[in-house]
Protein backbone atom coordinates (compact mmCIF):
# COMPACT_ATOMS: atom_id res chain seq x y z
CA UNK A 1 0.00 0.00 0.00
CA UNK A 2 1.67 3.42 -1.48
CA UNK A 3 1.08 5.23 2.71
CA UNK A 4 4.57 6.65 1.45
CA UNK A 5 3.11 9.46 -0.64
CA UNK A 6 0.25 11.82 -0.47
CA UNK A 7 -1.23 10.38 -3.47
CA UNK A 8 -0.87 6.73 -2.33
CA UNK A 9 -2.56 7.77 0.73
CA UNK A 10 -5.62 9.28 -0.99
CA UNK A 11 -5.43 5.47 -3.33
CA UNK A 12 -5.36 3.85 -0.14
CA UNK A 13 -7.10 0.78 -0.01
CA UNK A 14 -9.30 1.49 -3.46
CA UNK A 15 -12.98 2.12 -3.28
CA UNK A 16 -14.99 0.18 -1.28
CA UNK A 17 -17.31 -0.57 -4.07
CA UNK A 18 -20.79 0.11 -2.05
CA UNK A 19 -22.17 2.47 -0.55
CA UNK A 20 -25.47 3.31 -2.79
CA UNK A 21 -26.87 0.31 -1.26
CA UNK A 22 -26.63 1.85 1.65
CA UNK A 23 -27.62 5.06 0.88
CA UNK A 24 -31.16 4.24 -1.32
CA UNK A 25 -32.20 1.98 1.77
CA UNK A 26 -32.25 4.74 3.69
CA UNK A 27 -34.27 6.63 1.57
CA UNK A 28 -36.73 3.66 1.20
CA UNK A 29 -37.18 3.41 4.56
CA UNK A 30 -37.31 6.90 5.23
CA UNK A 31 -40.56 6.99 2.78
CA UNK A 32 -42.05 3.64 4.68
CA UNK A 33 -41.53 5.21 7.98
CA UNK A 34 -43.41 8.01 6.95
CA UNK A 35 -46.54 6.24 5.87
CA UNK A 36 -46.10 3.60 8.76
CA UNK A 37 -46.22 6.12 10.68
CA UNK A 38 -48.53 8.50 9.88
CA UNK A 39 -50.75 5.16 9.74
CA UNK A 40 -49.95 4.44 12.95
CA UNK A 41 -50.81 7.66 14.26
CA UNK A 42 -53.93 8.21 12.66
CA UNK A 43 -55.57 4.35 13.84
CA UNK A 44 -54.11 5.38 17.28
CA UNK A 45 -56.68 8.36 17.45
CA UNK A 46 -59.45 7.10 15.77
CA UNK A 47 -59.48 4.14 18.45
CA UNK A 48 -62.59 4.64 20.80
CA UNK A 49 -60.18 4.59 23.68
CA UNK A 50 -56.31 4.11 24.59
CA UNK A 51 -57.01 1.58 27.10
CA UNK A 52 -55.03 -1.78 27.20
CA UNK A 53 -58.02 -4.10 26.07
CA UNK A 54 -59.13 -1.50 23.03
CA UNK A 55 -55.51 -1.54 21.82
CA UNK A 56 -55.02 -5.06 22.31
CA UNK A 57 -58.03 -5.82 20.25
CA UNK A 58 -56.73 -3.20 17.31
CA UNK A 59 -53.58 -4.93 16.98
CA UNK A 60 -55.10 -8.53 17.19
CA UNK A 61 -56.15 -7.73 13.58
CA UNK A 62 -54.28 -8.79 10.60
CA UNK A 63 -55.01 -5.38 9.04
CA UNK A 64 -53.26 -3.66 12.35
CA UNK A 65 -50.85 -6.42 13.13
CA UNK A 66 -49.18 -6.31 9.45
CA UNK A 67 -48.43 -2.87 9.34
CA UNK A 68 -47.36 -2.55 12.27
CA UNK A 69 -44.22 -5.53 11.72
CA UNK A 70 -43.70 -3.51 8.63
CA UNK A 71 -43.15 -0.60 10.91
CA UNK A 72 -41.02 -1.94 13.50
CA UNK A 73 -38.89 -3.61 10.51
CA UNK A 74 -38.64 -0.25 8.80
CA UNK A 75 -37.73 2.12 11.37
CA UNK A 76 -35.22 -0.70 13.01
CA UNK A 77 -33.49 -0.83 9.90
CA UNK A 78 -33.64 2.89 9.19
CA UNK A 79 -32.23 3.38 12.89
CA UNK A 80 -29.44 0.91 12.26
CA UNK A 81 -28.56 2.42 8.95
CA UNK A 82 -28.41 6.13 10.21
CA UNK A 83 -26.78 5.71 13.33
CA UNK A 84 -24.08 3.71 11.46
CA UNK A 85 -23.44 7.05 9.53
CA UNK A 86 -23.11 8.48 12.86
CA UNK A 87 -20.91 6.58 14.10
CA UNK A 88 -18.46 6.35 11.19
CA UNK A 89 -18.68 10.38 10.79
CA UNK A 90 -17.38 10.70 14.42
CA UNK A 91 -15.69 7.46 15.77
CA UNK A 92 -11.67 7.13 14.26
CA UNK A 93 -10.68 4.66 16.43
CA UNK A 94 -10.60 1.55 14.26
CA UNK A 95 -11.33 -0.88 17.56
CA UNK A 96 -13.80 2.26 18.96
CA UNK A 97 -15.48 1.76 15.58
CA UNK A 98 -15.69 -2.19 15.14
CA UNK A 99 -17.40 -2.15 19.21
CA UNK A 100 -19.85 0.31 18.12
CA UNK A 101 -20.93 -0.69 14.82
CA UNK A 102 -21.12 -4.29 16.99
CA UNK A 103 -23.14 -3.13 19.58
CA UNK A 104 -25.90 -0.96 16.98
CA UNK A 105 -26.06 -3.74 15.13
CA UNK A 106 -27.30 -6.35 18.16
CA UNK A 107 -29.54 -3.49 19.69
CA UNK A 108 -31.11 -2.97 16.51
CA UNK A 109 -31.28 -6.48 15.32
CA UNK A 110 -32.61 -7.37 19.47
CA UNK A 111 -34.80 -4.38 19.59
CA UNK A 112 -36.75 -5.20 16.48
CA UNK A 113 -37.03 -8.94 17.08
CA UNK A 114 -38.61 -8.49 20.89
CA UNK A 115 -40.97 -5.69 18.90
CA UNK A 116 -41.74 -8.36 16.03
CA UNK A 117 -42.16 -11.29 18.81
CA UNK A 118 -44.41 -8.91 21.14
CA UNK A 119 -46.84 -8.12 18.05
CA UNK A 120 -46.77 -11.59 17.14
CA UNK A 121 -47.63 -12.52 20.71
CA UNK A 122 -50.64 -10.31 21.17
CA UNK A 123 -52.19 -10.87 17.45
CA UNK A 124 -51.37 -14.92 17.67
CA UNK A 125 -51.95 -15.29 21.24
CA UNK A 126 -55.09 -16.74 22.70
CA UNK B 1 -12.55 10.96 18.13
CA UNK B 2 -13.38 13.82 15.94
CA UNK B 3 -11.64 16.38 17.63
CA UNK B 4 -13.38 19.06 18.77
CA UNK B 5 -11.08 21.25 20.37
CA UNK B 6 -7.82 22.94 19.24
CA UNK B 7 -4.44 20.81 19.77
CA UNK B 8 -2.42 22.33 22.41
CA UNK B 9 -0.03 23.89 19.86
CA UNK B 10 -2.80 25.21 18.01
CA UNK B 11 -4.67 27.28 20.91
CA UNK B 12 -3.92 31.00 19.90
CA UNK B 13 -2.27 33.27 22.72
CA UNK B 14 -3.40 36.76 23.30
CA UNK B 15 -0.40 38.47 23.29
CA UNK B 16 -0.24 39.19 19.56
CA UNK B 17 0.88 42.63 18.36
CA UNK B 18 -1.20 45.76 17.58
CA UNK B 19 -0.27 48.28 14.84
CA UNK B 20 -2.39 51.93 15.00
CA UNK B 21 -3.39 53.61 12.28
CA UNK B 22 -1.31 56.20 10.83
CA UNK B 23 -1.89 59.68 12.43
CA UNK B 24 -4.47 61.72 10.78
CA UNK B 25 -6.49 58.55 9.23
CA UNK B 26 -9.88 59.77 9.23
CA UNK B 27 -11.79 56.34 8.26
CA UNK B 28 -10.08 53.22 9.87
CA UNK B 29 -10.31 49.50 9.68
CA UNK B 30 -9.39 47.20 12.07
CA UNK B 31 -8.09 43.83 10.70
CA UNK B 32 -7.23 40.90 13.32
CA UNK B 33 -4.95 38.49 11.06
CA UNK B 34 -4.03 35.02 12.39
CA UNK B 35 -0.57 34.68 12.79
CA UNK B 36 1.91 31.51 13.06
CA UNK B 37 5.49 30.97 11.90
CA UNK B 38 7.01 27.22 12.23
CA UNK B 39 10.19 28.73 12.73
CA UNK B 40 10.03 30.10 16.20
CA UNK B 41 8.13 27.08 18.15
CA UNK B 42 5.33 29.57 19.63
CA UNK B 43 1.61 28.67 19.51
CA UNK B 44 -0.52 31.14 16.96
CA UNK B 45 -1.42 34.30 17.93
CA UNK B 46 -3.59 37.38 16.29
CA UNK B 47 -2.31 40.37 15.51
CA UNK B 48 -3.71 43.82 15.13
CA UNK B 49 -3.69 46.08 12.05
CA UNK B 50 -5.66 49.32 11.56
CA UNK B 51 -5.54 50.90 8.19
CA UNK B 52 -6.43 54.14 6.57
CA UNK B 53 -9.08 53.11 4.56
CA UNK B 54 -9.02 56.31 1.94
CA UNK B 55 -5.48 55.31 0.79
CA UNK B 56 -6.39 51.47 1.04
CA UNK B 57 -7.90 49.70 -1.84
CA UNK B 58 -12.20 48.03 -1.71
CA UNK B 59 -11.31 44.44 -1.38
CA UNK B 60 -9.64 42.70 1.79
CA UNK B 61 -6.81 41.36 -0.76
CA UNK B 62 -6.04 45.04 -1.22
CA UNK B 63 -5.86 45.68 2.75
CA UNK B 64 -3.50 42.14 2.90
CA UNK B 65 -0.87 43.34 0.58
CA UNK B 66 -1.01 47.33 2.06
CA UNK B 67 0.13 45.77 5.28
CA UNK B 68 2.47 43.91 3.78
CA UNK B 69 3.85 46.68 1.57
CA UNK B 70 3.97 49.04 4.21
CA UNK B 71 3.39 47.75 7.46
CA UNK B 72 4.60 44.22 8.75
CA UNK B 73 6.57 42.57 5.49
CA UNK B 74 6.27 39.07 7.62
CA UNK B 75 3.01 38.61 6.89
CA UNK B 76 2.36 35.92 4.68
CA UNK B 77 -0.30 34.71 2.35
CA UNK B 78 -0.90 33.57 -0.98
CA UNK B 79 -2.37 35.57 -3.93
CA UNK B 80 -2.04 35.90 -7.71
CA UNK B 81 -4.79 37.18 -10.47
CA UNK B 82 -6.59 39.45 -8.27
CA UNK B 83 -10.27 39.09 -9.42
CA UNK B 84 -11.63 35.48 -8.65
CA UNK B 85 -10.01 33.55 -11.13
CA UNK B 86 -6.94 31.72 -9.71
CA UNK B 87 -8.61 30.65 -6.14
CA UNK B 88 -4.64 31.27 -4.82
CA UNK B 89 -6.12 33.95 -1.77
CA UNK B 90 -8.71 31.72 -0.52
CA UNK B 91 -9.02 32.13 3.11
CA UNK B 92 -11.93 32.41 6.34
CA UNK B 93 -12.70 36.35 6.38
CA UNK B 94 -15.20 37.35 9.32
CA UNK B 95 -16.24 33.35 10.03
CA UNK B 96 -16.75 32.89 5.97
CA UNK B 97 -14.70 31.12 3.64
CA UNK B 98 -14.07 33.15 0.19
CA UNK B 99 -11.40 34.88 -1.79
CA UNK B 100 -9.72 37.66 -0.26
CA UNK B 101 -9.78 39.17 -3.58
CA UNK B 102 -13.80 39.33 -4.53
CA UNK B 103 -14.63 40.55 -0.36
CA UNK B 104 -15.23 43.97 -0.20
CA UNK B 105 -14.02 45.50 2.76
CA UNK B 106 -17.14 47.46 3.25
CA UNK B 107 -19.66 44.34 3.52
CA UNK B 108 -18.12 43.59 6.70
CA UNK B 109 -18.78 44.83 9.78
CA UNK B 110 -16.49 45.89 12.37
CA UNK B 111 -13.10 44.72 12.75
CA UNK B 112 -12.49 42.08 9.87
CA UNK B 113 -11.12 38.84 11.13
CA UNK B 114 -9.10 36.95 8.88
CA UNK B 115 -7.92 33.03 9.14
CA UNK B 116 -6.20 29.90 7.02
CA UNK B 117 -9.08 27.90 5.55
CA UNK B 118 -10.57 25.90 8.36
CA UNK B 119 -9.01 22.20 9.20
CA UNK B 120 -6.17 22.37 7.40
CA UNK B 121 -2.59 22.07 7.90
CA UNK B 122 -0.92 25.47 8.34
CA UNK B 123 2.59 25.90 6.49
CA UNK B 124 2.41 29.72 7.52
CA UNK B 125 0.31 32.81 8.89
CA UNK B 126 -2.58 32.82 5.97
CA UNK B 127 -0.79 29.88 3.57
CA UNK B 128 -2.29 26.04 4.44
CA UNK B 129 -0.86 23.15 2.99
CA UNK B 130 -2.99 21.98 -0.04
CA UNK B 131 -0.80 18.66 -0.50
CA UNK B 132 -3.41 16.48 0.61
CA UNK B 133 -6.09 18.14 -1.54
CA UNK B 134 -4.58 18.36 -4.92
CA UNK B 135 -3.50 14.59 -4.22
CA UNK B 136 -7.31 14.31 -4.38
CA UNK B 137 -8.03 16.02 -6.98
CA UNK B 138 -5.10 14.07 -8.75
CA UNK B 139 -6.98 10.80 -7.93
CA UNK B 140 -10.47 11.33 -9.55
CA UNK B 141 -8.31 11.78 -12.97
CA UNK B 142 -9.64 14.70 -13.55
CA UNK B 143 -8.34 14.53 -17.80
CA UNK B 144 -11.27 13.11 -20.85
CA UNK B 145 -10.98 9.26 -21.19
CA UNK B 146 -12.12 7.53 -23.95
CA UNK B 147 -11.77 4.10 -25.57
CA UNK B 148 -12.43 5.84 -29.33
CA UNK B 149 -9.26 7.11 -30.07
CA UNK B 150 -8.86 10.90 -30.96
CA UNK B 151 -10.23 11.93 -34.30
CA UNK B 152 -7.22 12.12 -36.78
CA UNK B 153 -8.00 15.21 -38.34
CA UNK B 154 -10.04 17.47 -35.43
CA UNK B 155 -11.73 18.00 -32.60
CA UNK B 156 -14.04 15.47 -30.63
CA UNK B 157 -17.17 17.09 -31.46
CA UNK B 158 -19.68 18.26 -28.51
CA UNK B 159 -22.95 19.60 -29.33
CA UNK B 160 -24.29 22.82 -27.55
CA UNK B 161 -26.61 21.03 -25.56
CA UNK B 162 -24.03 18.70 -24.49
CA UNK B 163 -21.19 21.19 -23.51
CA UNK B 164 -24.05 23.35 -21.63
CA UNK B 165 -24.21 20.26 -19.52
CA UNK B 166 -20.65 21.35 -18.14
CA UNK B 167 -22.03 24.46 -16.96
CA UNK B 168 -21.92 25.58 -13.49
CA UNK B 169 -18.97 23.04 -12.74
CA UNK B 170 -16.21 24.05 -15.24
CA UNK B 171 -15.84 27.27 -13.45
CA UNK B 172 -14.42 25.93 -10.19
CA UNK B 173 -11.26 27.27 -9.73
CA UNK B 174 -10.13 24.65 -6.97
CA UNK B 175 -9.66 27.16 -4.11
CA UNK B 176 -11.20 24.75 -1.40
CA UNK B 177 -13.62 27.55 0.48
CA UNK B 178 -16.23 24.60 0.03
CA UNK B 179 -14.45 21.98 1.07
CA UNK B 180 -13.02 23.41 4.32
CA UNK B 181 -15.92 24.52 4.51
CA UNK B 182 -17.55 21.18 5.17
CA UNK B 183 -18.17 19.37 8.74
CA UNK B 184 -17.38 15.96 7.01
CA UNK B 185 -14.64 17.41 5.33
CA UNK B 186 -13.16 18.49 8.82
CA UNK B 187 -14.01 14.68 10.15
CA UNK B 188 -13.05 12.83 7.55
CA UNK B 189 -10.70 14.53 4.79
CA UNK B 190 -8.51 11.36 5.00
CA UNK B 191 -10.99 9.47 2.87
CA UNK B 192 -14.24 11.58 2.03
CA UNK B 193 -13.06 13.54 -1.43
CA UNK B 194 -15.22 16.63 0.09
CA UNK B 195 -17.10 19.23 -2.31
CA UNK B 196 -14.41 20.44 -4.55
CA UNK B 197 -13.34 17.41 -5.43
CA UNK B 198 -16.26 15.45 -6.04
CA UNK B 199 -18.00 18.58 -7.84
CA UNK B 200 -14.81 17.89 -10.06
CA UNK B 201 -15.61 14.15 -10.78
CA UNK B 202 -18.84 15.44 -12.02
CA UNK B 203 -17.62 17.48 -14.48
CA UNK B 204 -15.79 14.42 -16.14
CA UNK B 205 -19.07 12.18 -15.54
CA UNK B 206 -21.38 14.56 -16.98
CA UNK B 207 -18.75 15.11 -20.23
CA UNK B 208 -20.52 13.65 -23.62
CA UNK B 209 -17.05 13.07 -24.72
CA UNK B 210 -15.28 11.50 -22.11
CA UNK B 211 -16.33 7.02 -22.44
CA UNK B 212 -15.06 6.08 -18.25
CA UNK B 213 -18.45 7.26 -16.93
CA UNK B 214 -18.37 3.32 -15.12
CA UNK B 215 -14.69 3.12 -14.18
CA UNK B 216 -15.37 6.61 -12.65
CA UNK B 217 -18.35 5.75 -10.75
CA UNK B 218 -16.42 2.31 -9.72
CA UNK B 219 -13.86 4.58 -8.02
CA UNK B 220 -16.44 6.78 -6.12
CA UNK B 221 -18.71 4.32 -5.05
CA UNK B 222 -17.29 3.97 -1.30
CA UNK B 223 -19.04 4.71 2.26
CA UNK B 224 -16.55 7.46 2.20
CA UNK B 225 -15.35 9.14 -0.58
CA UNK B 226 -18.65 10.11 -1.97
CA UNK B 227 -21.12 8.89 0.73
CA UNK B 228 -19.66 11.05 3.51
CA UNK B 229 -21.77 14.28 2.11
CA UNK B 230 -24.73 14.50 4.02
CA UNK B 231 -26.24 17.72 2.62
CA UNK B 232 -25.14 19.95 4.72
CA UNK B 233 -24.70 22.53 2.06
CA UNK B 234 -22.37 24.82 3.47
CA UNK B 235 -19.98 24.32 0.52
CA UNK B 236 -22.78 26.07 -1.90
CA UNK B 237 -22.99 28.85 0.64
CA UNK B 238 -19.42 29.49 0.70
CA UNK B 239 -18.38 29.21 -3.03
CA UNK B 240 -16.81 32.21 -4.46
CA UNK B 241 -18.01 31.18 -7.73
CA UNK B 242 -21.38 30.48 -6.99
CA UNK B 243 -21.27 27.11 -7.67
CA UNK B 244 -23.69 24.62 -6.41
CA UNK B 245 -20.75 21.28 -5.17
CA UNK B 246 -24.13 19.75 -2.89
CA UNK B 247 -25.95 19.83 -6.36
CA UNK B 248 -23.28 17.88 -8.24
CA UNK B 249 -22.81 15.23 -5.25
CA UNK B 250 -26.95 14.89 -5.54
CA UNK B 251 -26.08 14.03 -9.27
CA UNK B 252 -23.26 11.84 -8.62
CA UNK B 253 -25.55 9.90 -6.15
CA UNK B 254 -28.54 9.52 -8.68
CA UNK B 255 -26.10 8.22 -11.47
CA UNK B 256 -25.02 5.30 -8.85
CA UNK B 257 -28.81 4.40 -7.66
CA UNK B 258 -29.74 4.79 -11.92
CA UNK B 259 -27.22 1.80 -12.49
CA UNK B 260 -28.01 -0.24 -9.28
CA UNK B 261 -31.52 -0.09 -9.23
Amino acid sequence: MGTGTEIGRVRGLGAAKSGVGHWWHQRVTAIANLALLLWFVFSLVRLPSLDYVTVVGWLRQPVAAIPMLLLIVSVFYHFRLGVQVFIEDYLHNEGTKLLALLALNFYALGGAAAAVFAVFKIALGA
Amino acid sequence: MAEFSLPTNSRIRSDGKRYPAPAGAKRTKAFKIYRWNPDDGANPRYDSYELDLDTTGPMVLDALIKIKAEVDPTLTFRRSCREGICGSCSMNIDGTNTLACTQAIEDIKGEVRITPLPHMDVVKDLVPDFKHFYAQYASIKPWLQTVTPAPADGERIQSVEDRSKIDGLYECILCACCSTACPSYWWNSDKFLGPAILLQAYRWLVDSRDEMTGERLDALEDPFRLYRCHTIMNCANVCPKGLNPAKAIAEIKKMMVERAV
